[in-house]
């Protein structure tokens, strides 16, 4: 297996890892990290796949790509950070009002 | 290889010491005030040594001064973060180590 | 061989601190733990020759990511009273042991597919390098990946400054508490104070290079928006006379700027952000000179939760 593959596999185990802690955590931090994991995992795919072009240079429409996924993932983060202290603020709690607490 | 080489070499494996003992410091001292002292201090040292091998075989003296700035910004940043942590202990209550 | 050996290294400390900070207990060392896992990404970007992914990963994914989640952290803890239950043993919710195994093997499933189309991809694939290679010289900049962000693809950039910009706007719509914050240490402050002039110095940097080389407005952008999170995080905050008007201007001017463009290129040529050759090299300059301006406040009010002065809340 080569470099190409094997990063590009980390970047489907990082999407699985992250999907599995999505769904049973219920902490919404948690949510949240779980979220940029998931979008690391994606642009780890695409950018080990660039490489394939060979030569001197990758592939440089999906880096560009990424780096403006990276910049829209920080600021869903910021977003999704900001409503979720406003919900704490709201309902005293860390997780959505339809999630049982454990 | 050069000599160059060997002293590039020589510098880069001494830094690695220290990152080493850096890190034998964070894992086995007792107290966060001990491991700050140890990681802050070794790995200050350890990033010289690693910019300075990489100095050495650098291409031009803008490279130089790039890493020279690395290591001043890391030093600078480090010196301070190790003093705020030891702070925000002291802050919380935790008691320096007496052996 | 040692090549490889690294990058199984570097894979397996992503895969392990992935999981460790989903899985360790206490959100505070989560946090720690993902900053660091952002670090060993920029390391992974520098092996797959994606140098300006690893700059941007490492000022936005370890930097300003790292910043947002403490202070998000440390605000939730004060608000909730350490009624955290994110805080504490394993996963919470769904506690019965036959939909916890559904999950398993659903999310189990779902990877092992993707793994298998991955892994169904051919060995080479040239993508759109090619197209790029011939039309580098019309571009205007010697960087394929600038030359893709500004000109290439001019509009998924413009929109992504408006996504930047919504998200601001609706942190600052959402926002009710003003965020307290502790008294600034003086370490802090002298740290601010000697940092803050280099870090503009690397943005102007990034910016420059960015042109035939590795950097441009991301970068830079992010560089000036951390310098901003770190003067804020030193008790500093923008004199009143300047959060009005003038911070709104600086934060519209990149979209605002790509617009403007759009519809003069659209007007004279018919066609949406395709600029004359002639004059693309100094049009990129001056978006990008903008977008960083644009990221740079917004990243740093983003921090702040959208509310720069006093005079925006009664």
């Amino acid at each position: 297996m080569n470099a190409v593959f094997l990063y590009a596999l980390a970047g489907v185990g990082l999407v699985g890892l992250a999907l599995h802690a999505l769904i049973v955590h219920a902490s919404l931090l948690r949510k949240i990290l779980a979220f940029n994991f998931m979008g690391s995992g994606v642009f780890l795919t695409m950018v080990a796949l660039a490489r394939r072009a060979g030569g001197e240079h990758p592939d440089a429409v999906p880096q560009a790509m990424v780096i403006t996924g990276i910049v829209v993932a920080v600021a869903a983060t910021a977003l999704a950070l900001n409503l979720m202290l406003e919900l704490g603020a709201t309902t005293r709690d860390d997780v959505l009002p339809d999630d049982d607490r454990a | 290889m050069t000599l160059l080489d060997y002293l590039a070499a020589t510098l880069l494996l001494a830094g690695a010491v220290f990152f080493l003992a850096g890190t034998l410091g964070l894992l086995r001292f007792p107290d966060v005030y001990t491991r700050l002292h140890a990681l802050t201090k070794a790995d200050n040292v350890g990033l010289g040594l690693t910019v300075a091998g990489l100095a050495v075989q650098a291409e031009s003296w803008q490279v130089v001064g790039k890493l020279v700035l690395i290591w001043m910004l890391v030093l600078l940043a480090g010196a301070s973060v190790a003093h705020l942590i030891a702070r925000g202990a002291l802050h919380k209550g935790i008691r320096p180590w007496t052996p | 061989m040692v090549k490889l050996a690294f990058d199984g290294l570097v894979v397996l400390l992503l895969l392990w601190l992935a999981w460790q900070t989903l899985a360790c207990a206490d959100l505070f060392k989560a946090i720690l733990q993902f900053i660091s896992f952002s670090l060993v990404m920029a390391l992974a970007w520098v092996r797959l020759d994606a140098l300006d992914i690893a700059l941007a990963e490492a000022a936005i994914g370890a930097g300003i990511t790292g910043a947002l989640l403490l202070a998000a952290l440390a605000r939730l803890r004060a608000s909730l009273d350490g009624n955290l239950s994110g805080d504490g043993a394993s996963p919470d919710g769904r506690e019965v042991l036959p939909v916890r195994g559904l999950i398993l093997a659903g999310v189990a499933l779902a990877t092992a597919g993707l793994g298998y189309a991955v892994l169904s991809l051919p060995e080479t694939a040239p993508g759109l390098s090619q197209q790029i290679e011939a039309r580098l010289g019309d571009s205007g900049v010697g960087s394929r990946v600038t030359a893709v962000l500004l000109n290439f693809r001019g509009y998924d950039t413009l929109l992504e400054m408006v996504v930047l910009m919504l998200a601001l706007v609706s942190v600052k719509t959402f926002s009710s508490t003003r965020h307290a914050g502790a008294a600034p240490q003086d370490v802090l402050q002298v740290l601010s104070r000697v940092v803050v002039l280099p870090l503009i110095l690397v943005t102007a940097y990034f910016l420059w290079a960015g042109t035939d080389g590795h950097g441009g407005a991301f970068q830079a952008g992010s560089v000036l928006g951390a310098a901003g999170v770190l003067l804020l995080l030193s008790g500093w905050r923008l004199p009143s006379p300047h959060t009005g008007v003038p911070l709104r201007a600086l934060i519209a001017a990149g979209p605002g700027l790509f617009v403007i463009v759009a519809l003069v290129t659209l007007l004279l040529q018919g066609t949406l952000l395709t600029y004359p050759p002639a004059y693309a090299g100094s049009l990129i300059l001056l978006l990008e000179i903008a977008a960083t301006f644009s990221i740079g406040a917004t990243l740093a009010m983003l921090f702040l939760g959208g509310l720069p002065g006093d005079e925006d809340r009664p």
